[in-house]
C-alpha cells in the first residue's frame, strides 16, 4: 500500500510530491517575502540588541584585555600572600601601555566596581609611575600607596581575570563573590535589590488583582449591554489609550498630591483633617492607583472579547435548570471566562513588572520598581552591564511566569481577542 | 384523578418592552397537564416572549401567569422548576455530557447514586448511552440537541419549554428528532410548551397549536382542525398551502354563500361573513380541488395549465382559474395519469363546504 502511494504520478508523469513542492514553492517564497521586512526589522531592532545586552551582562573582557601580562603572571599565584616581583613587573608593563593609550581611567572604573578604593590609588600610580626606575617594581609600586601593599587589592584584580563573569547577576541579587571565592550576601543594610525585586513582584501582583477586580464587571457590562450603550462605554475604556502616558500620570499627580483634588475632597466631606492630609503619592499607594488605572484596558479588552462569545442563553440555562444566579455565574459563566482572565492577568502582570514612567513619577522612594533601578544604572552610573544583567533577570522572570502559566492554565487557552 | 385543565394559565397577559408597542396582547391561554402545545407563528409574533415569560426571563407587563394554580410572576426562574431547551441548545461547553446532566441534580442536592440513575435514564431516553464522558463540542448537532432535551428532563420537571430546538438541524435530522421528542413526550407524559415557526413541525408533534400573530393568539386548536378549519385568513395562509379568491358576498344562507369575483361566481362556506355585500377571501386547500371531478360538485370551472412542476410523489400544477393565476393543484403521480400538459384547458371542481369564506384582510 505504502509503496503504491509513493508511486503516485501526476498525469505528466512527474512524481506527485515533486510536483506539489514545485507548485507550493511560489507560495512559500511569497509568504516569506511578505514577512521578510518585519523579520529583518525584528532581528535588527530586537534580537540583535537583546543578544548584545545579554552578552554585555556577562562580558568581562575589558579588564582581561587591559591587563594581559598581569593575568598571565598571576596564573601561578595562589592568592595567599602578596604576589611576587614577576606579577608586579607584568602589571607595571601593562599599566604603562594603558597610560600611553590614556585608558588607565577605564581600568580604575572597572576595578572600582570590584573593590572600592581603586580609583585614587590608580591615579596616584599614574603620577608616580613616570618617575619609576627599572627593576624591583614590587617595592616601587607598594610605596605609592599602602593599598598597593594590601593583598586584598591584588586578589580583587585577579578576580577580574576571567573573560566572563556572573558577578553582575550576583550583584542584582545583592550577592557577591568574597575573597575566598564563595558566593555570599552583602550586609543587610546594603541589600537594596532584593527589596526592589520583591516590591516589583508585589506591586505587579496587586495591580493585577486590582485590575481584575475592576475590569471583570466592566467587561461583563460591555459584553451584555445593548450596542449603543456598550459602544459608549467602550470608548470610555479606550479613551486613556488615546492620551499620552505622561499626561495620564501627571494628572494622577494633580489628583493625588497632598494639596490635590482627592485630598481636598476628603477634607471637604470631613473624612480627614485639613492638617493631616494622607500622602497618596510618592509612595506605594501612588504606584498602585496610577498603574491600575493605566493598565486597566489591558485587562478589560481580553475579558470583553471572551465574554462577548459567551451566549447569554448559557446563564439562562443555568438558571432554568435550578441554579441560583450565583451558582449559574460561578459554575457556568466564570469558568468560561478563564481564558480571558488568564490573558488579561498575564498581560497586566508582565506589563506591570517592567513598568517605568509611572512609578518613577508617582512612586517616590517606596514606590519605585526594579525598572527604575535599571534606568538609574543606564543613565547615571553608566554601568550598562549591570543594567542589562538586571534587565535579563527581569526577562527571565517573565519567561518563568509565562512557563508556569502555560503549565497551569495552558497557553492555548489564552484569548486576546 | 382528573387531568388539570389549567395546569398553565396565561391570564390577560400583556407584554411591552418599550412602553409603546405591545408584543403580547391580552393573552388568554390554558394548557392542560400532559399536553403538548405548540406556539406557532412568524418571527416577531410574540411566541418566544410568551415562553420567556413562562420561564421567568421576562416579566409580564400586565396580567398573571399561573402554574398549577400558583401565580408565578414573582418567582425567579431557578425556583420555577421548569425544564427548558434552548434554540442553540445552551449546553455548558466546559462540562462533559454527564456534568451537564448532573448540573440540575447537583443544585437540587440529589445524592450521587440517585443522580447517576436519573442521568442514565435520561441518556437512554435519548439513546445516548455511552456518551456521558464526551464534551458537547465533540458531539454532532443532533446529539447536542438530544443532550439538551435529556438535560431539561433529567430533574423530572412537570413542564418543559422548548424554544425552536430543531431550528439548527438539517431537514432529515429535524424530522427524526420531531418523532423522537413526540415519543418522549408520550412515554413520560410531561407537559410540553413548544415554540416554532415551522408549521410542519407544529402539525406533526402537537396536541394543540396556538397560532400567534401580532401578539395575539389567532387560533388555538388541534392540528387537523387548524388545517382543515382555519378561522381566519391569516391562519389559512400561514398553515399549509392555500388557494384564495377575493370577492364580495352576493347571496348568503346558513350553509352556503355565493361570492362574486371579478368575472365569475363561486359557492363557498360562510365562516366569518355574516351578510350580503361583505368583502371576503375564500380559502381552498389545493388537495380539495379535483381535476375532471366525477362526483357532483357545486363548483366546477375551467382553467388553463400555466406550469407543471414534478415533485416525485406528486405533481404541482399551477392553473389560471377564474382570474387567479396562482391556483395550485396537487396531483398524485399514479399510473393512470391525467392529461396534464402545459397550456391544456381542464375542468376543476370542489365542494362549497371546503371553500371557506373568511375575513378579507
Amino acid at each position: 500500500m505504502s509503496s503504491e502511494t509513493k508511486q503516485i504520478l501526476t498525469t505528466d508523469g512527474i512524481p506527485l510530491e515533486v510536483s506539489l513542492k514545485k507548485a507550493e514553492r511560489k507560495n512559500k517564497i511569497k509568504a516569506f517575502l511578505l514577512v521578510a521586512p518585519l523579520l529583518f526589522f525584528l532581528i535588527i531592532t530586537y534580537v540583535f540588541p537583546i543578544g548584545d545586552m545579554l552578552f554585555r551582562s556577562v562580558d568581562d573582557k575589558m579588564v582581561t584585555q587591559m591587563l594581559p601580562k598581569t593575568f598571565k603572571a598571576m596564573e601561578t599565584w595562589d592568592g595567599q600572600e602578596l604576589p611576587d616581583e614577576e606579577v608586579f613587573a607584568a602589571f607595571h608593563e601593562d599599566f604603562i601601555k594603558l597610560v600611553e593609550d590614556k585608558r588607565e581611567g577605564k581600568l580604575s572604573t572597572q576595578l572600582n566596581y570590584t573593590k572600592n578604593g581603586f580609583k585614587s590609588i590608580i591615579k596616584k600610580l599614574r603620577r608616580k609611575s613616570k618617575t619609576f626606575e627599572e627593576g624591583n617594581y614590587k617595592e616601587q609600586i607598594m610605596s605609592v600607596h599602602k593599598r598597593w601593599a594590601d593583598v586584598e587589592y591584588w586578589r580583587a584584580i585577579k578576580r577580574r581575570a576571567p573573560e566572563f563573569t556572573s558577578q553582575k547577576y550576583l550583584k542584582g541579587m545583592d550577592m557577591y563573590v568574597n575573597e575566598e571565592g564563595k558566593i555570599v550576601s552583602v550586609e543587610e543594610d546594603r541589600r537594596i535589590h532584593r527589596v526592589l525585586w520583591l516590591r516589583t513582584l508585589e506591586i505587579a501582583f496587586f495591580v493585577t488583582v486590582f485590575c481584575f477586580l475592576m475590569a471583570y464587571p466592566i467587561a461583563h457590562l460591555l459584553a451584555t449591554l445593548p450596542m449603543k450603550y456598550s459602544n459608549l462605554l467602550m470608548i470610555c475604556v479606550l479613551l486613556p489609550f488615546w492620551t499620552s502616558l505622561l499626561v495620564r500620570t501627571a494628572s494622577w499627580m494633580i489628583l493625588l498630591q497632598q494639596q490635590g483634588i482627592v485630598n481636598d475632597f476628603f477634607v471637604g466631606i470631613g473624612l480627614v483633617a485639613d492638617d493631616n492630609r494622607p500622602e497618596m503619592m510618592y509612595n506605594k499607594t501612588g504606584s498602585y492607583v496610577a498603574m491600575t488605572q493605566i493598565l486597566l484596558p489591558f485587562m478589560v479588552l481580553p475579558l470583553y472579547s471572551v465574554m462577548k462569545t459567551i451566549s447569554p442563553s448559557l446563564m439562562r440555562a443555568g438558571k432554568s435548570l435550578g441554579g441560583t444566579p450565583f451558582v449559574a455565574f460561578w459554575k457556568v459563566y466564570f469558568p468560561l471566562t478563564i481564558p480571558g482572565i488568564g490573558a488579561g492577568c498575564l498581560l497586566v502582570f508582565i506589563l506591570a513588572i517592567g513598568y517605568y514612567i509611572t512609578p518613577a513619577l508617582v512612586g517616590g522612594a517606596s514606590g519605585t520598581l526594579i525598572s527604575n533601578q535599571i534606568a538609574f544604572h543606564m543613565k547615571s552610573t553608566l554601568d550598562w552591564s549591570f543594567a542589562s544583567a538586571m534587565g535579563l533577570m527581569l526577562l527571565s522572570g517573565v519567561l518563568v511566569i509565562y512557563w508556569l502559566y502555560n503549565k497551569i492554565v495552558g497557553i492555548d487557552n489564552i484569548k486576546l481577542g | 384523578m382528573s387531568v388539570n385543565k389549567e395546569f398553565v394559565k396565561f391570564d390577560k397577559v400583556d407584554k411591552s418592552y418599550d412602553g409603546k408597542v405591545l408584543v403580547v396582547k391580552d393573552l388568554q391561554l390554558d394548557i392542560a397537564e400532559g399536553e403538548f402545545i405548540t406556539m406557532l407563528g412568524p418571527s416577531g409574533s410574540g411566541k418566544t416572549t410568551c415562553l420567556m415569560m413562562l420561564a421567568g426571563f421576562e416579566t409580564p407587563t400586565n396580567g398573571e401567569i399561573y402554574l398549577d394554580g400558583n401565580a408565578i410572576s414573582s418567582i425567579p426562574p431557578h425556583k420555577r422548576g421548569i425544564g427548558m431547551v434552548f434554540q442553540n441548545y445552551a449546553l455548558f461547553p466546559h462540562m462533559t455530557v454527564y456534568e451537564n446532566l448532573a448540573f440540575p441534580l447537583r443544585v437540587r442536592k440529589i445524592p450521587k447514586d440517585e443522580a447517576d440513575k436519573k442521568i442514565d435514564k435520561a441518556l437512554s431516553m435519548v439513546s445516548l448511552q455511552g456518551f456521558a464522558s464526551r464534551m458537547p463540542g465533540q458531539l454532532s448537532g443532533g446529539q447536542q440537541q438530544r443532550v439538551a432535551v435529556a438535560r431539561s428532563l433529567v430533574f423530572d420537571p412537570q413542564l418543559v419549554l422548548m424554544d425552536e430546538p430543531l431550528g439548527a438541524l438539517d431537514k432529515n435530522l429535524r424530522e427524526s428528532m420531531q418523532y423522537e421528542i413526540k415519543h418522549i413526550h408520550e412515554s413520560i407524559g410531561v407537559t410540553v410548551v413548544y415554540v416554532t415557526h415551522d408549521q410542519s413541525e407544529a402539525l406533526t408533534m402537537s396536541n394543540r397549536i396556538a397560532v400567534f400573530n401580532d401578539g395575539k393568539v389567532q387560533q388555538l386548536s388541534s392540528p387537523d382542525e387548524l388545517y382543515e378549519k382555519p378561522v381566519n385568513s391569516f391562519v389559512a395562509e400561514f398553515i399549509g398551502e392555500n388557494n384564495t379568491f377575493t370577492g364580495e358576498v352576493s347571496e348568503i344562507s346558513d350553509q352556503k354563500c355565493k361570492v362574486k369575483l371579478s368575472n365569475a361566481e363561486i359557492m363557498a362556506n360562510p365562516i366569518s361573513v355574516k351578510s350580503k355585500g361583505e368583502k371576503t377571501k375564500v380559502s381552498l386547500r389545493p388537495e380539495r380541488a379535483l381535476i375532471n371531478p366525477k362526483d357532483k360538485m357545486d363548483n366546477i370551472h375551467n382553467g388553463k395549465i400555466e406550469e407543471v412542476i414534478y415533485h416525485g410523489d406528486h405533481t404541482r400544477v399551477r392553473i389560471n382559474l377564474l382570474g387567479n393565476p396562482e391556483f395550485i393543484l396537487k396531483v398524485p403521480n399514479s399510473s393512470a395519469n391525467l392529461d396534464i400538459k402545459l397550456g391544456n384547458e381542464i375542468k376543476i371542481g370542489w365542494n362549497s363546504e371546503d371553500a371557506r369564506a373568511l375575513d378579507p384582510k
